[in-house]
């Protein structure tokens, strides 16, 4: 009972990274039916931004956080604005290899200019940990699972509430008809993308003070897995992006516990694959017709 | 079929016209050791491009899992040559290859082949990442050590006559009847059907056939390199194979070729660049999107036939 408990608490807080990360790819796929592949490398950008702040600046961590989500939020805006806005007309095809190759820019870029070494995070929190029926369960791990939880209803009140929100919702339905009425589409395609580059820049800084290392490569793994969470939980749905991702940590961890550590990234195929034949829009796919 | 015969005579003079300029450079040392490897792996490139894009181009199915085929073929070869160290030995671990890659391809093509677009992208991912994490972790293939001391068997024109041979099929297959039924399924999945046609059976018969093909570019690396471990097959290498495609033009066999060439020389002159070459080369393949997102070829193919029919000022209306 406690090792399911400990289970649950580890991977509840991998699953929230990988849903704050699946957020961002399922508002870009909604709203201009692309992959952005680039998008794993923005949550690396925010870890190393909260790396610099922390060390150079002696930030805290709040104050690192904000500075990474508003720094990411620029950095995807400008990558949409030269990368991908001169492709909008072309085959989807183009516009995933530009993505690719954005990727492919940040992640050598970065190594080019900071070198490709891990680098240990510096402790900007003190850890501590409580026990909770059992279960070690680490002030960092609750830190994530609330600040993704908040992140993730603001984001809800963003799109629900705002007019921007409503632009969103608008242009992911029909961009042409949107245009009709007014929307400017251009920029709120901008406003998507320093969204969904924002949740990620939080989660790399929560990711890189809970792992303690950060390298230009990181994004590439979780960048796909949270792809995959997204597709999982319905792509295009707010509330698929966020269960896919808790789905996807848990499975993750869940495996790891089994003693099937070497495994646990074809398990998640595996369960995408059947999880694709049985409902190929995703786990709540159709159930929900508004999409972002 | 006499007037065909005269087109295949050209093509044949083509290839063996660039055998022997290739042949005659090795000879005179024009091309050393190094260009020769670079010939090589653009070789295998083609190989594994030509049979991506028959199924991205001409049946519209969008695989990123090409390297998972790839991975199934160097494999097998690597063991059935290290068995059998002979020309004969390739020869079988080509055909061992080539038959896991297809079984494997029709076991997940006919579920997932239902799927479309994007969904079936990271599905076929999934099953490349599954393939390589399986490998990883069995006993026969050594796993993430890999496999070593595979017997060169492979050389540049063993590539070569692979090439043309693997190219001659493809587009021999796009230009018969299936090849035809295959691209109406890309064209309009719901009008082909309505005319009979038996879209799910198109579109794995091209997905079978692209990853046979691409069992022999893996046997080929796994042959010439002579060492492969898991990591080699990854989604960047799935990814390496789609830039190759989508480069030279979804749907253009010539364009693969010319940008397989024109990647490989890339990455040959970057070679001196260090740290800096993979950062040139993001950036190139951003700027061609941005400005040529057709591919540098779009759909252009080049035609012996139309070359002659062009000099008789049209006319046959062919």
């Amino acid at each position: 009972m406690h090792t399911v408990l400990q289970q649950l608490v580890n991977g509840l807080s991998l699953g929230s990274i990988y849903a704050l990360l699946a957020l961002g790819y399922t508002m870009v796929y909604g709203i201009i039916k692309l992959i952005n592949f680039a998008h794993g490398d923005i949550y690396m950008l925010g870890a190393f931004w909260g790396y610099y702040v922390i060390n150079q600046w002696h930030f805290s961590f709040w104050p690192a956080l904000l500075s990474a989500m508003v720094f990411c939020a620029l950095a995807g805006v400008i990558i949409e604005y030269l990368a991908y806005r001169p492709l909008r007309n072309s085959p989807r095809i183009a516009a995933l290899i530009t993505a690719i190759g954005v990727s492919f820019l940040l992640e050598n870029g970065m190594s080019y200019l900071f070198s490709s070494n891990v680098r240990n995070f510096p402790q900007a929190m003190h850890v501590k940990s409580y026990n909770f029926f059992g279960a070690k369960v680490s002030n960092i791990q609750i830190l994530i699972l609330v600040v993704s939880i908040v992140l993730m209803i603001l984001l809800q009140l963003i799109i629900r509430r705002t007019k921007m929100g409503k632009a969103m919702r608008a242009v992911s339905v029909d961009p042409d008809a949107a245009q009709l009425i007014g929307i400017n589409i251009d920029r709120t395609i901008s406003f998507t993308f320093a969204l969904g580059s924002a949740l990620a820049g939080a989660a790399g800084v929560m990711i890189g003070l809970y792992y303690n290392s950060i390298d230009p490569l990181m994004g590439m793994t979780p960048g796909i897995k949270a792809f995959v969470a997204a597709v999982l939980g319905g792509i295009g749905l707010i509330p698929g992006a966020a269960l896919g991702g808790f789905v996807i940590g848990i499975l993750e961890t869940a495996t790891q516990a089994l003693g099937f550590s070497a495994f646990k990234d074809a398990v998640v195929y595996v369960v995408l694959i059947i999880i694709l034949l049985v409902r190929p829009a995703g786990i709540l796919g159709k159930n929900i017709k508004e999409k972002v | 079929m006499k007037k065909n015969l005269k087109y295949n005579a050209i093509w044949l003079a083509i290839a063996i016209l660039g055998y022997v300029l290739i042949y005659a450079l090795e000879m005179v040392g024009v091309i050393d050791q190094f260009a020769e490897t670079t010939l090589v792996l653009i070789g295998i490139n083609i190989i594994l491009a030509t049979s991506l894009n028959l199924v991205i181009g001409f049946s519209g199915q969008f695989s990123l899992g090409h390297a998972g085929f790839m991975a199934l073929g160097a494999y097998s070869s690597a063991l059935v040559t290290s068995a059998i160290p002979s020309v004969g030995g390739f020869l079988l671990g080509l055909l061992v290859g080539m038959i896991v890659a297809g079984i494997v391809a029709l076991v997940v093509g006919i579920p997932t082949l239902r799927l479309n677009g994007d969904y079936l992208a990271i599905a076929t991912m999934g099953v490349a990442e599954i393939i390589r994490i399986i490998l990883n972790n069995l006993k026969i293939t050594n796993g993430p050590a890999g496999l070593y001391n595979i017997p060169m068997l492979a050389n540049w024109s063993t590539v070569y006559v692979l090439v043309v041979i693997t190219t001659l099929i493809i587009v021999n297959f796009v230009h018969s009847r299936n090849g035809r039924a295959v691209m109406s399924v890309r064209e309009d999945e719901i009008a082909a059907e309505s005319i009979g046609i038996n879209t799910t059976k198109y579109k794995i018969i091209a997905f079978v056939l692209g990853a046979a093909i691409a069992s022999i570019g893996g046997a080929l690396h796994a042959n010439y390199i002579q060492t492969i471990n898991p990591t080699d097959f990854g989604i960047m290498e799935s990814i390496n194979i789609l830039i190759i495609v989508v480069l030279g033009g979804i749907g253009s066999i010539t364009g693969t070729f010319v940008a397989a060439f024109l990647l490989g020389i890339l990455d040959m002159i970057l070679q001196n660049f260090g740290t800096l070459r993979m950062v040139l080369y993001s950036l190139a393949l951003i700027l061609i999107m941005v400005f040529k997102p057709s591919g540098l070829l779009g759909t252009w193919e080049f035609s012996v036939r139309r070359l002659f029919t062009h000099k008789k000022a049209k006319g046959d209306a062919e």
